[in-house]
């Protein structure tokens, strides 16, 4: 038992938190999205933000990598604050790999093109070796195939998987997803959901905000609950899933499983 | 059966239009022939820059290759002024800086709103002619003269035709050397991701290639300064004032309108692009070069071509300032001179037809390479 805990304690201090959010407060105009939001992330850790549309979740990844700017706290990402300095958020960025709702891919790039284009300009690799990784990733989310097509010519579950891989081009350290598979038909959310397993079982550090609670149960590390521009409840997943604490969660939990 | 009576009628008409001018025509003397080519033109045409002009020896056919080369240079001129300017505007028109916005704002209102024939008297009559100091005065810029009549300026010649020929072989080898050198440092780029300013480097080693060569053969070109006479300036090149204000003017209008094609095609590019492209580090820059603008082209440039036609047909307007055009030559002068209505409006629509269709043409080739196939 010592030793089990003894184990257990050295491996968390070894864990580092990579992402270090402090008193978080924004707003949009006069409206408060985000509220007193305290949140760290560890290395390697694979959470699930949940909870009712404009509840903030969105926003709130969406600070981490400064699509939105906030007003009030800190937000540390891997040793560097995020401030108004430029060239800052660009390293934090090429750090951060963000998969969205819509996919967002350049629609006059082939897969192949948006895959490289930033390793090539923001990494300064050489065409040839971004070729290469970018091959190897679209092989990873297995539609090397589709290469030298161009977006509009895929279906949206192939087009969120190139999305993914584009993201992993960057070889970032942290992977944040927003609604991944909101947009999505029944049967494509299933091939992009197996994706983001297999990134999980690799062992990257990802956020992901998403009403998938199969995901969720199955992959997360921690879920959070949000309302209201607050973290409401967070729980390792069969905690969250089996007595949630607060009505809020309860309900939206009775909501979410019940349809 | 309903086509078939339309068009008879149409075919009716047009041909009793015809028969009715030819009638007219017959009825005062008037014999529609081309016989008035060849003969001398009786009356002066002050600007022609590309074709010699000479009172008593240049014939009709002469003035009308004068019109169009005029027209011609114009158009070019005004085209490739109005899209430089269009582009900068409608880029300030989405510019974060509110000043700037509202500014581009201004000017498109301003100058889109406002008859162009107005616009060309106005800069002409109330701005320059009425500014500018008379040729005694004119205001100095080194080799340059501005007054009242226009820009006066040197105008180069060769003076030693053997080293002007070794000169240009010159430079054509700088320019395949340079060329040669892009090549190159884009497949390094490829290989090594190593990023040469390589367009600095052409364009300065080009120029010093240039100029010293041009001093190591002792100056193969002369030239010729304009100076100043009883009345004007005599010798150099000039620029005559009606040029100017037309193209001024014609910059001008058709610029707002480009800057709103601008605008709109830039705007056209959906904001999840740029939240990607800024997700994955892009630069400002980049983002700007490699992704909105290749996908803003393809919504500017059709619109756009339009523009470009609008503004060759528009410089017509001439006649008000007296720029020599083909209209004010040709359907003007000539038509007066010799009566030949039929053939010589005939003549000046077809040749805007050709330099329209022309224009559309390698527009839309060009749009055709750049609309890049999505699916």
């Amino acid at each position: 038992m010592t030793s089990a805990s003894a184990s257990k304690k050295s491996t968390k201090n070894q864990i580092s938190p990579i992402i270090t959010i402090n008193k978080l407060n924004k707003w949009f105009g006069k409206f408060h999205v985000l509220k007193d939001i305290d949140l760290e992330v560890n290395k390697t850790e694979k959470i699930v933000i949940c909870g009712p549309s404009g509840s903030g979740k969105s926003t709130l990844i969406r600070c981490i990598n400064r699509l939105e700017v906030h007003q009030e706290g800190t937000i540390i990402v891997d040793g560097t604050e995020l401030t108004d300095d430029v060239k800052q958020i660009n390293e934090i960025r090429s750090d951060v790999g963000m998969v969205f709702q819509h996919f967002n891919l350049f629609p006059h790039l082939t897969v192949l093109e948006n895959c490289t284009l930033a390793p090539i300009w923001v990494r300064k690799k050489s065409k040839l070796e971004a070729d290469e990784l970018a091959m190897e990733l679209l092989t990873k989310v297995r539609i090397p195939d589709q290469a030298k097509k161009y977006p509009g010519q895929l279906s949206g579950g192939q087009q969120q998987r190139v999305a993914i891989a584009r993201a992993l081009c960057m070889q970032p350290r942290v992977m944040l997803f927003d609604e991944p598979t909101s947009a999505l038909d029944p049967e494509m959310i299933k091939e992009v959901l197996e994706t983001m397993i297999e990134l999980a079982e690799s062992g990257m550090t990802m956020i992901v905000v998403t009403h998938e609670m199969g995901f969720a149960n199955k992959v997360a590390d921690r879920v959070i609950f949000m309302d209201e521009g607050q973290i409401v409840e967070q729980n390792d997943p069969k905690n969250f899933f089996n007595n949630p604490k607060s009505d809020r969660t309860k309900l939206f939990l009775s909501q979410i499983l019940n349809h | 059966m309903v086509q078939i009576f339309v068009l008879s009628i149409v075919v009716f008409g047009i041909f009793s239009i015809y028969e009715t001018t030819v009638f007219n025509l017959q009825e005062r003397g008037i014999k529609t022939s081309s016989n008035f080519f060849d003969e001398v033109a009786p009356f002066k045409v002050g600007f022609s820059p590309f074709l010699n002009f000479e009172l008593g020896k240049t014939t009709y056919i002469e003035v009308f290759y004068i019109g169009i080369l005029n027209t011609l240079l114009v158009a070019l001129l005004g085209i490739f002024a109005a899209t430089m300017l269009g582009f900068v505007i409608g880029i300030l028109r989405l510019s974060p800086n509110w000043i700037a916005s509202k500014i581009s704002l201004i000017y498109i209102e301003i100058f889109r709103n406002v008859p162009l024939l107005l616009q060309i008297m106005f800069w002409n009559f109330a701005v320059f002619l009425a500014f500018l100091p008379p040729p005694k005065k004119s205001i100095e810029m080194g080799l340059f003269y501005l007054n009242s009549r226009g820009l006066h300026s040197p105008l180069p010649f060769i003076e030693d035709s053997n080293n002007f020929k070794i000169w240009i072989l010159i430079l054509a080898l700088a320019a395949l050397a340079g060329f040669i050198f892009s090549k190159w440092s884009k497949k390094k780029f490829e290989l090594t991701g190593a990023a040469l300013p390589v367009k600095t480097i052409n364009i300065l080693s080009f120029l010093a290639i240039a100029v010293f060569s041009y001093f190591f053969l002792r100056g193969p070109l002369g030239f010729d300064l304009p100076v100043l006479g009883k009345f004007n300036f005599k010798g150099g090149g000039q620029i005559p004032l009606p040029l100017f204000s037309l193209w001024f003017a014609l910059t001008i209008y058709t610029s707002a309108f480009i800057a709103e094609n601008v605008r709109a095609g830039i705007a056209s590019v959906s904001k999840g692009q740029l939240e990607a492209s800024r997700s994955l580090g892009l630069k400002r820059s980049q983002m700007i070069n490699m992704i909105i603008i290749p996908q803003a082209m393809r919504v500017i440039i059709p619109p756009t071509i339009s523009q470009f036609l609008n503004l060759t047909k528009n410089s017509s307007l001439a006649v008000a300032v007296g720029y020599e055009e083909i209209v004010a030559v040709w359907a003007g002068i000539s038509l007066n001179q010799t009566g030949q209505a039929l053939i010589i409006i005939a003549m000046t629509i077809i040749v805007y037809e050709c330099m329209s269709l022309f224009t559309s043409f390698i527009l839309n080739v060009y749009n055709r390479r750049i609309q890049i196939t999505e699916r």
